[in-house]
Formats: C-alpha cells, sequence, structure tokens
C-alpha cells in the first residue's frame, strides 16, 4: 500500500518539478515508437491495400503469415535484428546497434504486421460489392481505392492504435537493440526494469504511471480524431 | 464532410513530424563513442553514474554502456561487439585473454561477495567463517536457495563454491535458478525467505527494500574482484581501441580511482568499492 502511494506521489513529483531526465526518456519513447509507427503505418496500410485488394494464389498463406506477424514476440525479433546489425554482422557497416535507430527498426518489424493484418481485415470487411459499385459510378482504380480507403478510415485508426500500442509498451527488443544506454537509448518500459532491478520500486512505479498516461494521451488524440464526424 | 477528407493525412503529416525529430538520433558511429560491457552490478549500485560523466566530461569520448552478465560482456568482447570490458569473473576473464580476444587486463577494485538470508536462519549459517561450510549447511537443511543462474560473475563464483563444497546440486527442489540480475534475484530471494550470495554493492543500495541479512561475510573465498578488459584491436577491426584504452588508463588512474573510493560513503555510510589500481593480484587473496 505504502508502495503504490509512494509511487504515486514521486510520479506526480517527478512530472510536477519537470524532472530533466524522466522528460528526456518520456519524449524518446514517444519519438521512437512515433517513428516506428508511421514507418509501419506507411508500409502496413498500403500494402495491407494492396493485399486486400488484388486476388492472387497463396493469398490466404500471405494472410495468415501477416497475421502470425501481429504476435510476433518482440525478444525474437530483438534478437533477429540484433544478430544483422552487430559490427561484425551482415548489416555491421552501418554502425547501428544500440542507437535509438536501431529501436526504431526493431519497432517497425512489430508494428508493421499488426497495422498491415489490421488493414486488411478492415478492408476485407467493408461490403463487397462496394468495390464494384464504385467502379461502375466512373471512379478511375485510384479513385475507388481511395474511397476505400475513406470508407476504411475508423478501423484504420484502430489499427494505428495498436501497432502505436504494441511498440510502446515493448520491451524486449528496445533493451537488445538499444542497450538501455543512459541519456541516449532509455526509454520508459527499459527504465522501468532497470529500475526495479535497483530495487528503486517508487521511480519505477512513476515512470509506469508516465507510460500509462502517455498512452493514453496518444490513443486519447488518436479517438478524438477517429470518431470526430461519427454521425452519419 | 470536409473534415472526413483530411483525417488520414493530417495524422500521416503528424507523424511525419514526429519522423523528422527522432532521424538526427540515429547518429553514424564515429571514434568518439565507446561501447562498455559491463556486469548489472556496476550499472545497479550507481557507480557507472558518477564515474562515467566524469570520464566523458574529461576525455570527450561517449560511452555506451551495456549492462549485462559478466558471461554475456566477455561474449560480446569476444566478438568484437564491445570495445572495452569492465567485468568481475577472473577466471573467465583469464580465457578470454589467453584465447587473445581481449588485451591489457588490469585490476581495478574489489568488494566482497555476502551470503544473505532470512533473519530467523534456518540453516543455521550465521556467522560461520567460511563460504563452503554456509553453503553445505544450506544443502543439509534443504532450505531454498536462489541462485542467478545467468553465467554472470557472481553465478560463476557460486558455481565454484559449490564445487569446493563437493556438492551437485542441479535439480534439487530447494535449488532454484532465477536467471536474472542480481536485484531481482535478491527481491525473489527476499519474497521466498530463502538464501542467496550477493555482491555488497548491489545488496547495501537495496538493503532497505528487502528484509534480508548478512549472515556470512569476510572469507577470502567470497572477494569480487572487478578488472577492465581492451577488446583486441588486432582481432577485431572495428573496436575503438583508442577509445576503450582512454577509459581503461582512467579506471586506473588516481581520479577514477578516488571515485570508486568515496562512492557510496555518503548514501550508504560506507564505500561500495574498494579501489585496487596498480596491486598485484596474489596480494587480493
Amino acid at each position: 500500500m505504502d508502495l503504490i502511494l509512494e509511487g504515486l506521489l514521486k510520479a506526480l513529483h517527478l512530472i510536477v518539478s519537470l524532472d530533466r531526465e524522466v522528460i528526456a526518456i518520456t519524449w524518446l519513447s514517444l519519438k521512437v515508437s512515433g517513428t516506428a509507427t508511421f514507418i509501419s503505418v506507411v508500409i502496413g496500410i498500403s500494402l495491407g491495400m494492396v493485399i486486400a485488394l488484388t486476388n492472387f494464389p497463396g493469398k490466404k498463406l500471405v494472410i495468415s503469415a501477416i497475421n502470425t506477424g501481429m504476435g510476433l514476440p518482440p525478444v525474437v525479433v530483438g534478437l533477429f535484428v540484433t544478430v544483422f546489425l552487430w559490427r561484425n554482422g551482415p548489416l555491421g557497416f552501418l554502425n547501428l546497434l544500440f542507437t535509438p535507430s536501431a529501436m526504431i527498426i526493431a519497432q517497425v518489424v512489430i508494428a508493421t504486421p499488426i497495422v498491415m493484418g489490421l488493414s486488411i481485415a478492415a478492408l476485407q470487411s467493408l461490403p463487397p460489392m462496394l468495390k464494384l459499385q464504385i467502379l461502375s459510378l466512373g471512379a478511375t482504380r485510384l479513385q475507388m481505392v481511395w474511397t476505400l480507403a475513406r470508407e476504411a478510415r475508423l478501423p484504420f485508426m484502430a489499427a494505428i492504435m495498436a501497432g502505436f500500442g504494441g511498440v510502446i509498451s515493448e520491451i524486449g527488443a528496445s533493451i537488445m537493440v538499444g542497450g538501455n544506454i543512459k541519456g541516449y537509448s532509455r526509454v520508459l518500459t527499459t527504465a522501468t526494469v532497470m529500475e526495479t532491478g535497483r530495487g528503486n520500486f517508487d521511480i519505477a512505479f512513476a515512470l509506469s504511471i508516465i507510460l500509462l498516461g502517455l498512452v493514453f494521451l496518444v490513443n486519447y488524440i488518436f479517438t478524438l480524431i477517429q470518431q470526430r464526424e461519427r454521425p452519419r | 464532410m470536409l473534415g472526413g477528407k483530411l483525417h488520414l493525412p493530417f495524422v500521416l503529416v503528424l507523424l511525419f513530424l514526429l519522423a523528422a525529430y527522432v532521424l538526427p538520433a540515429g547518429i553514424a558511429q564515429d571514434n568518439r563513442s565507446i561501447i562498455l560491457a559491463t556486469t548489472t552490478s556496476t550499472q545497479d549500485s550507481g557507480l557507472l553514474e558518477v564515474l562515467i560523466p566524469a570520464f566523458e566530461k574529461d576525455s570527450g569520448y561517449i560511452v555506451k554502456t551495456i549492462a549485462v552478465g559478466s558471461g554475456q560482456a566477455l561474449k560480446m568482447g569476444e566478438k568484437g561487439e564491445a570495445d572495452v570490458l569492465l567485468v568481475h569473473s577472473p577466471e573467465a576473464e583469464g580465457q578470454v585473454v589467453a584465447q587473445g580476444f581481449a588485451v591489457n587486463r588490469r585490476l581495478v577494485m574489489h568488494n566482497d561477495f555476502v551470503i544473505v538470508g532470512p533473519s530467523g536462519d534456518p540453516a543455521r549459517i550465521r556467522g560461520l567463517k567460511s563460504g563452503k561450510d554456509a553453503l553445505k549447511s544450506i544443502a543439509r537443511a534443504k532450505t531454498l536457495f536462489f541462485s542467478r543462474s545467468d553465467n554472470s560473475g557472481t553465478h560463476a563464483l557460486e558455481k565454484k563454491l559449490w564445487q569446493a563444497a563437493e556438492l551437485s546440486v542441479e535439480g534439487q527442489g530447494w535449488y532454484q535458478q532465477t536467471g536474472l540480475g542480481m536485484g531481482q534475484t535478491l527481491n525473489v530471494t527476499a519474497e521466498k525467505k530463502g538464501y542467496t550470495i550477493a555482491d555488497r554493492g548491489t545488496y547495501l543500495s537495496l538493503k532497505k527494500m528487502l528484509g534480508l541479512e548478512v549472515l556470512v561475510e569476510g572469507d577470502p573465498s567470497l572477494l569480487n574482484v572487478y578488472h577492465v578488459l581492451e577488446v583486441n584491436a588486432a582481432r577485431w577491426p572495428k573496436v575503438n581501441a583508442r577509445g576503450a584504452k582512454a577509459f581503461s588508463d582512467y579506471l586506473v588512474s588516481p581520479k577514477g580511482q578516488q571515485i570508486i573510493k568515496s562512492f557510496g560513503v555518503e548514501k550508504f555510510g560506507s564505500a561500495l568499492f574498494f579501489p585496487d589500481a596498480g596491486r598485484k593480484e596474489m596480494e587480493m587473496y
């Protein structure tokens, strides 16, 4: 009980006093996961649309592979990315291991299947005749894709939120490829684990509360955008 | 309606702005940054948070600290993935040097390991003079013992002690393996009221949370010695040899040693580490 109260007070204190390290850590979390989400949204939605709107042999296999990817364990991604980015590994010349960029790469790998899988589901849940209807009204192919995307924008937003939620809360990959370096690649999740290990439960608790608050805030903004013109 | 059209592009622009902020954050590696692979105890005790900023200020290097177990840190050295290693697993260090993966192994500091357990002390080890005898008592009483089991320096020492006690503990019900760092293993031990071996630094920095007591200490076999090793650049050309040397030199310099000596005195009432630069290995035991 004491711990919870202490943690809450500590969190409040850290936020109110604008603790520079905590702010930097929070900002980095947002930057890394925001960028990773952006990249995975670009890849996920565009590729997802191609997959959902075209027919090709093995389509079901591809979609199951993507759906499997939605549950990709972050540590597995972390391990693979680490091995590739080692100085003496295949991509070692990029000098990316233990940088925020490496964390972005790992998080893109985690978030892309989530965004893609949910986008495909979103498009496939539209009435199947809609595509024909739009085309028969004289739309070009591009206009048809754009109209379908607009129709699916609510679930698309959900896909973006799921992708962001997946990476901002992720720890396994971040700690492996980022290294939890103070002032450089330490984010909220990795800092929480470290402070727990150090027995600083109050700070760990405070960091978790800040993380929760951050996720809530971001999702709130997304939800506002998503729900803005609901009535139809 | 107009709003509807703007949604997705608006979000994308928002995210793009975020992206623009980050890209500069991925810096190209230059020879100003050093990768230090070290044990969790140096980070968890807070020593590095004093030592590294001081070194960075003096030298202009940026140190990227990767805190893992000594076993993993040495492995990173073997693979040329780190530049300099600060570890406490003397035998494994010797092997890494003998195989030519690291050079210039130098003594930095020591503290000691302690055997901690609940104040009730069901295995009756309090005050025993030898770590080996304490483990024998724990095994005889079959009380819970928590092992790091993560190839860390602490784990290496623990295995050595079991060997000295001529006991095989693998698979025993009372011998449990956490696979976690020192801090977390101490937490588990405290929750389950078991015994474990911890470095004094981490124990002291967690003491107030734990309710575990030091029951056995002062045995020479519980000495915890830290060395710094430079990864061999002749073997791994990508290693920042100059930076590694600068950092090692700093650790054993009077300035670095002074920081080590005074660290923790204010907060814990006693030093957590004792500087040893320049001493001979043999004098330690």
